[in-house]
């Protein structure tokens, strides 16, 4: 049942349980610290892991033997005494840890000495002309409908992008019976010059049987169009065909219902961003990720960032991550010395390379290309607001200096979804227009609330006096 | 255009969407029993008035957003199906402020 949180203080809290939230918020309880689990979801698992607890897709090799490493987790998770608040979004994070809470039952305000931000990875935008469509979805989304209600295509589909978890999707969908039209591969070809002094180091961890694997199931079952350079998506009122061109070659169309798009993930640092963490720019893995120590603290005192959501490192190394950021926030506490915490971080620290291992050739491989990072003309950029590739040519080309400065012009990243889905794409448009880095350029400046809070459950809100003088004087 | 890989165990939820008939299974979200039920369409667009439907089914996107029990612009993915849910699908300016 969804309710509030039983405490209004605690010692750490925990956001987000995929799996480095998990493991936190049970290493955390471990060490008898008063520890809460937030999560927008009902159930834990986060997106990797999503409804291990409860899925209908009981046939095991379906989803394959990696997604159900989840219920360990989550048994431990819950045997470990920390409490556990689902169906509850955090809308804000001050400075001085205050959390801004709300759920079916209301909104509120809880604190914690130290704070663990698991908030995970999100799809990278996959900006091409008709990608709001009914009928195009992202990867994730199809298998989030599998894991959480075992729903599968029941019409001609076709899945179009680049990264590991299109493979995945496709092999899960074939296990399931699941006809799949095509698969358009649109990895660029020279990535492969990139990427291939890392490839002995691939070849000998665990991603390479598995990944290769993937690949030859699909293969064997699907016909797959590689060297794809542009994509378009058409219809009217909703997805009818997808088209697509190799190279120089001429534009090929495939009648379609559902299109799946996938270009890889990055972190979901919204929250991080809000608080006012500081973030980096990755060339590698071409997004923004918060700064943090080898524990998972970020620039902001009190605050870790823990999992993909400080860098993309997959869903076992962000276990451990999460148990690192539990063992500083247990030291920072007073719960162990700095002696038993480097001690306790030893298996883990060994776990975390090991997980590592492979993960450079995966990020030069699967490297979007810039055509489809940066999009032109009438392709939509910001999906809310409705705003072109077009229009923000033309505002940067009259001298907007920043993301920030395009939100005032054109309300681009202005609304519901706020940034999450044109925030990069806007970054590196600014970035390529001007001739400089996307570390130059920066990210939105993400603000409070994060997610949306009615005013009704704002007013319910318990206000100091000082606020209340703010808005209406003395 | 979609079908479940098994008979769902949970129990059956009944629900209505513009005034339409329409069964999930306990345990689901809105956007995942819209879509079960052929809307591939939840709502149209407050400044052009394009059809969008559900996209990233992890709370990020808000393309999904519908009114539920006449409360406008929540999102149907993260939001567990109830017996007796009356949904709406929204339609363009008309909703802004609703």
């Amino acid at each position: 049942m969804i309710g509030m949180p039983k405490e209004e203080a605690y010692d750490v809290a925990v956001i987000g349980a995929g799996p480095a939230g998990l493991a936190a918020a049970t290493l955390a309880a471990c060490y008898g610290l008063a520890t809460v689990l937030l999560d927008e979801q009902p159930t834990p698992g986060g997106q990797v892991y999503r409804a291990v607890t409860k899925t209908p897709v009981q046939e095991r090799t379906v989803l394959g033997s990696d997604y159900w490493r989840g219920s360990d987790l989550a048994d431990a998770f819950h045997i470990s005494g920390a409490e556990y608040a689902p169906g509850t979004a955090v809308w804000n994070i001050t400075p001085d840890r205050e959390i801004g809470i709300s759920n079916s039952a209301g909104a509120r305000l809880i604190s914690a000495r130290h704070i663990i931000l698991a908030t995970g990875a999100l799809e990278r935008p996959f900006p091409i002309p008709g990608w709001t469509l009914p009928g195009v979805m992202t990867c994730g989304a199809m298998q989030i409908l599998m894991k959480t209600s075992g729903l599968v295509p029941d019409c001609r589909i076709v899945l179009a992008g680049t990264g590991p978890l299109l493979w995945l999707l496709a092999a899960q969908l074939l296990r399931a019976k699941v006809k799949i039209e095509t698969v358009l591969d649109t990895t660029p070809r020279r990535n492969w010059r990139a990427a291939l002094p890392h490839l002995p180091a691939f070849l000998l961890s665990s991603y390479a049987p598995k990944g290769l694997a993937l690949m030859r199931e699909v293969k064997r079952q699907v016909r797959v169009i590689s060297g794809v350079t542009a994509l378009a998506a058409d219809g009217d009122g909703r997805l009818e065909m997808i088209r697509y061109r190799r190279g120089g070659g001429s534009e090929t169309a495939i009648p379609t219902d559902l299109l799946m798009l996938h270009q890889g993930v990055t972190p979901n640092v919204n929250l991080a961003n809000a608080i006012g963490c500081e973030h980096n720019w990755n060339p590698v893995q071409h997004c923004f990720v918060p700064a943090t120590d080898q524990w998972g603290m970020s620039t902001v005192p009190g605050i870790s960032i823990a999992g993909d959501g400080a860098g993309i490192r997959g869903a076992v190394a962000a276990e451990h991550r999460g148990r690192l950021a539990a063992l500083e926030a247990a030291r920072l506490l007073g719960r162990i010395d700095q002696v038993a915490r480097d001690r306790a971080a030893v298996p883990y620290r060994a776990a975390l390379n090991r997980a590592d291992r492979g993960r450079h050739f995966i990020d030069l491989l699967y490297r979007p290309s810039a055509a489809l990072r940066v999009p032109t003309g009438e392709t939509i950029v910001c999906r809310c607001e409705e705003v072109t590739a077009r229009q923000v040519e033309e505002v940067i080309a009259r001298g907007c200096p920043g993301p920030n400065q395009l939100k005032a012009l054109l309300r681009c990243g202005m609304g519901p979804c706020q940034g999450r889905l044109c925030g990069l794409t806007v970054t590196e448009m600014i970035a390529k227009a001007r001739a400089q880095s996307p570390a130059e350029i920066g990210h939105y400046r993400q603000r409070p609330p994060v997610k949306p809070i009615t005013v009704a459950e704002l007013a319910t809100l318990p206000q100091t006096e000082a606020a209340q003088k703010a808005v209406a004087g003395d | 255009m979609f079908r479940r890989l098994s008979q769902p165990e949970g129990a059956t939820v009944r629900l209505t969407v513009d005034g339409w008939p329409v069964t999930a299974s306990a345990g689901d979200n809105v956007a995942a029993a819209l879509l079960e039920a052929g809307f591939l369409t939840c709502r149209t667009t407050p400044v052009s008035g394009a059809p969008r439907g559900p996209f990233c089914m992890m709370g990020v996107c808000f393309e999904c957003l519908v009114r539920i029990d006449g409360v406008g612009s929540r999102q149907a993915c993260l939001t567990p199906v109830r017996d007796g849910m009356l949904l709406e699908t929204q339609q363009g300016k008309r909703e802004a402020g609703r």
